[in-house]
């Protein structure tokens, strides 16, 4: 029995959830090999390869690998996916962008975002936006994938795998990559940082947005977060919106300002540490959820706030 | 041109659903159900670009039982040309839903598949991806905006981090997320018109498609219930809390 890893790399950095998938594939008590696929990503095959508990990085080098299609990614992965009985990678927008193709191509049932490895095809994920745990048994030979990156620990340094290279199949024709945007931001990334300040629409405008609450995450090394409420609004950007349908967090701290806490917001931050709740509504659900509230008007309170932090 | 969409029908997303006090499933009996948000995004891409004069037609594809012609009425009445029901159990799991969408495509040939990014009951975010695979055509999923010209579709997905912008081939499948679009208000005289067109019935038997489930459901459970803490009177008294777990401000 053998266990591949898809891994998730931007050309030059190896994705922390990378780390965390190892740790979900250990369940399995059987060799891992984490494939990468990239162009010239040798710096990514370096970093997978220093992790605990991988054997084998299989290394894909190609140059259309450079911004990979989820269908050259899905038809590399089926190329190389006889003899692993599992095949996995971290819950990200690129995962569940390729391993559904993957899916298809193989006939085997995808399991998205496991929560919890239950049995060696028995896993709990999340449905109804977060409302119902399902535990489900996946009857394929091929068990097929993504977890859940902050429900598993991250596995350590400290390992020498060998690496070994592989054939990668001719380019799919009929999809290009054109660009990209990147959101530029000098605070940490959204979905590992320690601390999380959050917005909702109470913020009234895309500049009171950032006048209130960056200070605040400035003060705090936080990231900044919003509701879907607040994205629609074009308060803040898409991707730093918190929920099912956006970014899953679980940092230490989680400040939600001028959230009312609408189910598919808690969804993305319920696994947090502590959390704090400022808003004008007494009644507003996110106090439900929070383990300090503050009744105030946010536009007070923030700035106080931030002015007593050091 | 010619657009297929493919509707849910789901549990309504204001609904909290219940679990069976056995924990064998959800209970949905007697619950509101409706279209799939994500779907409706769909149909209204479609839509648009019909009015566009990109498209020239658009038909409206859900499987399940006769009770998802709720959902295909509303499709006709936000504007769909046409709809196919495909008569199958009501809980199909993903890859069979791929596959039998694919034998629709085989006989409709569109040029365009559009489908939600995921569904609100499942969440499991597969069948577009699956549908692209099986039919061989790329795929442009959690799609934001959406541009066709002559043969070509250009899509800004949402990603991690950011947009990314992909060309792709038609046909092609296409995956909407909610900033797509705003979906229009379905009017009373378009619901009443809607009742009259007629809607096609397959079975899903006659496609030759093994729609055997693969994962066999356990249980379900709720999960941990986070509970509401204390409320604070200061912006001091916050502070003086939060100093008191270990690390958290340094």
């Amino acid at each position: 029995m053998k266990i591949l890893i898809l891994a998730e790399h931007d050309g030059l950095q190896l994705s922390s959830s990378v780390h965390q998938a190892v740790t979900a594939a250990q369940f399995w008590n059987s060799p891992i090999h984490v494939l990468v696929a990239g162009h010239s990503a040798d710096a990514v095959v370096q970093q997978a390869a220093s992790i605990h508990g991988v054997e084998r990085v299989v290394h894909a080098n190609a140059a259309h690998l450079a911004h990979p299609l989820a269908e050259d990614i899905a038809n590399l992965v089926a190329s190389i996916s006889e003899g692993y009985d599992v095949i996995l990678a971290a819950h990200s927008s690129f995962s569940k962008n390729a391993l559904p193709r993957l899916s298809a191509l193989l006939d085997v049932a995808m399991i998205s975002d496991v929560l919890e490895i239950k049995a060696d095809n028995t896993y709990v994920r999340s449905t109804y936006a977060g409302n119902v745990l399902t535990t489900i048994q996946s009857t394929d030979a091929v068990q097929l994938l993504t977890v859940h990156g902050s429900n598993f620990t991250a596995a350590s340094l400290g390992g020498n795998a060998e690496i070994t290279s592989t054939e990668t199949p001719a380019a799919f024709k009929k999809a290009s990559w054109k660009s990209e945007v990147r959101s530029q931001s000098d605070r940490p990334p959204l979905g590992s940082a320690k601390i999380v300040v959050s917005g909702g629409r109470s913020l009234g405008s895309a500049e009171k947005f950032e006048q209130v609450l960056s200070p605040l995450a400035y003060k705090l090394g936080a990231a900044l977060g919003a509701t879907r409420a607040a994205v629609d609004a074009g308060y803040a950007p898409n991707d730093i919106q918190v929920g099912q349908t956006g970014v899953v967090v679980a940092p230490e701290l989680y400040i939600a300002v001028g959230v009312s806490g609408a189910i598919q917001h808690t969804y993305g931050m319920r696994d947090s540490k502590i959390v704090v709740a400022i808003n004008q509504d007494p009644d507003a659900p996110i106090f439900q959820v929070a383990d300090y509230g503050l009744v105030a008007d946010l536009f007070d309170v923030i700035p106080e706030l931030t002015a007593a932090i050091q | 041109m010619k657009i297929l969409v493919a509707v849910k029908r789901v549990v309504d997303y204001n609904i909290k659903v219940r679990i069976k006090p056995d924990g064998s499933d959800v209970d949905i009996e007697g619950v509101k159900m409706g279209i799939n948000p994500f779907d409706e995004n769909a149909l209204e891409e479609a839509l648009r670009l019909k009015e566009k004069g990109v498209a020239t037609e658009v038909v409206a594809v859900s499987l399940g039982t006769s009770a998802n012609q709720d959902v295909l009425r509303h499709s006709l009445a936000m504007g769909a040309d046409r709809a196919i029901l495909i008569e199958a159990s009501a809980d199909l799991q993903p890859l069979a839903v791929a596959k039998l969408l694919k034998s629709i495509v085989t006989r409709e040939q569109p040029n365009l598949i559009i489908l939600g990014k995921q569904a609100i009951d499942d969440d499991a975010g597969q069948t577009g991806q699956m549908l692209a695979a099986l039919l061989d055509y790329p795929q442009g999923t959690f799609a934001s905006t959406l541009q066709i010209e002559g043969e070509e579709v250009t899509v800004t997905r949402e990603v991690d981090g950011g947009t990314e912008t992909l060309a792709l081939a038609l046909p092609a499948v296409i995956t909407a997320d909610l900033r797509l679009n705003e979906p229009r208000f379905v009017k009373l005289p378009n619901l009443m018109m809607a009742r009259k067109k007629p809607i096609e019935t397959i079975n899903a038997a006659e496609l030759g498609v093994n729609l055997d489930a693969r994962l066999k459901l356990i249980q379900v459970s709720e999960p941990a219930v986070r509970k509401a803490g204390i409320k604070v009177n200061s912006v001091e008294e916050l502070l003086n809390k939060l100093r008191s777990h270990e690390g958290i401000l340094v």
